[in-house]
């Protein structure tokens, strides 16, 4: 049988019972799966314990500072947080939709939908590419650089310009920098993967009788989209 | 195309895994996440004082169980994977309330200290 992941197997989708790219330690294709899920599940368990960290310091530093927060969130664009909730849901639908298309063997379908996931992915990011640098571009960084300019003191709303700019603002925008970042390098590599399966996909290597990784890539882009769900009330609309 | 139709139902619910989503549910599942967006939003806007983040927060949750019943098909899966799940989710949220409790039990005795009469 053929090593994953050198695919010397001829191409044409994996009919179901076909054992092509059952690894040599499993006894079955169903044990395959089985396993595979419980290892990605587990490793979605441990991606939820990692950010379990950030969204502490945001509870601790939002309990003790609310008034920072209220101040802080008026830098932040609630449209373009919508926008890219909007672009995350969609790519969630596409990517659900890939596991079935690889499930059912259409492979017209299955191309479309990671390719749609991959475009949307990127659309994504390049709306969070001008949310960040319309900041920095502003001196909205973080931590002691985060000095706003007056140019975008001058775009908040009359009864919030007439306060001072409060000497912490930046370890909000630290939070916001580093929740949002981990978040979007979570979004970079679910890109990358995306494109590891659209050349698997286009070399014929998933159908019916195996689609371990277009499901696995698809279960980590539903935390990834999980995840957004919980950072844009958080941080876009307080 | 080279389609090969889907394993018959009454297969699909002796193996775990096998499950296909139907397009309704897909799609339901999506038009859901897209008006509990809207709704979110819209909640913000009416000032419910602390009761605001309690609402986001609800909301959030629903959403991300629609994501995890539908799109990550825990609905139809072994129990275990679900289990996986709502312990990590539990465990964070242990985390976060329990070291949150913690600062602001101790945050009034640390600002006093930060502002206590200097030479004291």
């Amino acid at each position: 049988m053929s090593d994953p992941a050198t695919g010397h197997a001829p191409a044409g989708p994996a009919a179901p019972g076909s054992t092509r790219f059952l690894a040599h330690h499993f006894p079955s294709m169903e044990a395959q799966l089985d396993t595979s899920k419980l290892g990605i599940w587990l490793f979605l368990g441990s991606e939820v314990l990692f950010f379990s960290g950030l969204f502490t310091a945001y509870g601790v530093y939002r309990a003790n500072h609310f008034s920072l927060f209220h101040y802080a969130h008026h830098f932040l664009d609630w449209r373009m947080g919508a926008l890219n909730t909007v672009v995350l849901v969609l790519s969630s639908l596409s990517a659900a939709w890939s596991v079935r298309c690889a499930q059912l063997g259409q492979r017209r379908g299955l191309n479309a939908t990671l390719l749609l996931t991959l475009v949307l992915a990127g659309v994504f990011l390049v709306v969070k590419y001008f949310e960040y640098s319309h900041k920095l571009h502003n001196g909205i960084a973080w931590g002691a650089a985060c000095r706003p300019s007056e140019a975008i003191l001058s775009t908040l709303p009359p009864d919030v310009r007439a306060l001072p700019v409060p000497k912490d603002l930046g370890t909000f925008f630290s939070i916001y920098y580093l929740m949002t970042g981990l978040h979007g390098i979570h979004v970079l590599v679910g890109m990358g993967l995306y494109v590891w399966l659209l050349g698997r996909a286009g070399r014929g290597d998933f159908g019916p009788g195996y689609y371990v990784p277009v499901d696995s890539v698809a279960l980590y882009w539903h935390l990834v989209d999980m995840i957004w769900i919980f950072l844009f009330p958080l941080f876009y609309l307080m | 195309m080279n389609e090969t139709p889907p394993p018959p139902a009454g297969r699909a619910h002796e193996e775990h895994g096998t499950h296909v989503l139907p397009p309704a549910v897909l799609l339901g599942t999506a038009a859901a996440l897209l008006g509990l967006t809207v709704v979110t939003v819209a909640s913000s806007r009416v000032d419910l004082g602390a009761w605001n983040v309690v609402l986001a927060l609800a909301i959030a949750c629903s959403k991300a169980a629609l994501v995890a019943l539908f799109f990550m098909h825990l609905k139809y899966e072994n129990r275990f994977q679900l289990v996986v799940l709502v312990s990590a989710a539990l465990f964070a949220v242990l985390f976060v309330a329990f070291v949150v409790f913690d600062t602001t039990q101790y945050e009034p005795g640390i600002r006093a200290w930060l502002e206590r009469p200097k030479g004291g």
